[in-house]
């Protein structure tokens, strides 16, 4: 298995989800989500409770990989911003570090112009902080201190448990 | 690559099925979505032809229940088998925990599967992975129809690595969710080798 899996820890989660926060405030839109290039959730914030998170995140992750596969096929590294326009609503999808993947959701209170705007700002943001994650499992892993974690004593009846 | 958050406390796996076209990955999925109770799952997508056939992947979020605290969910995808979307393949085993090879068991398309776990190994190479490393499980599928080969000619075949196996009917449920668990102890296992 690779060894970037990735880590969330309190501290950090709640810091991405003040930047959130913010950028949904002040970009004006209706929901900002943040997933992983694999398409795993991360965080979000905005009316989320009508959307299906979930599924949302795996395939905006979907589209973001054909997208780059594209790229590739014409000599580009990526494309790093993916926007689609609705008849309401429209949606804005970036790249963060290669890595993450933030994606905004607005109507007509917002303008592209805005978005862009705000997106940046949070992407070197949030760019930051997944690096300071990536410093404290390197730290925590060299100290051994990962390995005291939760998963040292998962066993097979803990695994029998999830599929009765 | 498994998504450990300290925050919500979840855990988050991909398992990624594969197989030749029409060996039965959806058609898996599409029963571990009927027989798994509502709040355990997500809805299924299928981004599929309007014959049916997958054309970039299906999805299916599942949350099983807890370890030690921690929600664990499984991401299962299917990637379209057809040959001609390799390159979609490739992006599906982007960031995999654990893979499932769908055989097909009809003596026709032995080749087929063959082709297609070699098209495996090569695309997991490609994203840096070794099939040989990774969590790992066979279903020898469509064990109902006629004209198909014994399990332990197909075993010799295709199953190198001697990893375990399950006969399925995925149309009935037939070893369907032995082969999900199977791949997903290993899957939890090799956290609790990393972390």
């Amino acid at each position: 298995m690779s060894d970037s899996n990735l880590v969330m820890y309190e501290e950090e989660f709640r810091k991405i989800d003040a930047e959130l926060q913010k950028l949904h405030q002040q970009s004006n839109a209706k929901v900002v989500f943040l997933v992983d290039k694999n398409g795993q959730l991360i965080a979000s914030a905005g009316e989320t409770h009508d959307i299906d998170t979930t599924s949302l995140a795996s395939l905006t992750a979907g589209n973001i990989a054909a997208t780059g596969g594209i790229a590739r096929l014409l000599g580009e590294k990526e494309f790093t911003i993916l926007f689609h326009e609705g008849e309401k609503d429209n949606i804005h999808i970036s790249l963060i570090g290669q890595r993450i993947i933030l994606v905004v959701i607005f109507d007509s209170r917002s303008s592209l112009g805005l978005v862009r705007l705000r997106v940046k700002k949070t992407s070197d943001a949030i760019g930051k902080i997944f690096n300071e994650i990536t410093q404290k499992v390197e730290k925590d892993k060299g100290e051994g201190k990962l390995e005291e974690s939760i998963f040292a004593e998962i066993s097979d009846e803990d695994i029998d448990n999830l599929f009765r | 690559m498994s998504f450990i958050n300290y925050s919500s406390r979840e855990i988050n796996c991909k398992i990624v099925y594969y197989g030749p076209g029409l060996c039965g990955k959806t058609t898996n999925l599409q029963y571990i979505y009927r027989r798994t109770n509502p709040e355990q799952k997500g809805k299924l997508i299928s981004l599929a032809t309007e014959s049916e056939r997958t054309l970039f992947f299906d999805f299916l979020p599942l949350a099983l229940g807890d370890i030690k605290g921690f929600r664990v969910r499984f991401h299962l995808y299917t990637v379209p088998g057809q040959v001609f979307y390799a390159a979609s393949r490739k992006l599906i085993l982007k960031g995999v925990d654990g893979v499932v090879f769908v055989a097909d068991s009809q003596l026709e398309r032995m080749e087929s599967n063959m082709e297609s776990l070699e098209d495996l190994k090569i695309n997991l190479a490609e994203q840096g992975y070794e099939l040989e490393k990774l969590p790992y499980t066979i279903q020898y599928n469509k064990r109902d129809l006629p004209n198909i080969v014994p399990v332990e000619e197909m075993d010799k075949l295709l199953n190198i690595r001697r990893v375990t196996w399950f006969e399925g009917v995925a149309v009935t449920g037939k070893g369907v969710f032995e082969t999900l668990k199977a791949v997903a102890r290993q899957v939890l296992f090799e956290l609790k080798k990393h972390y």
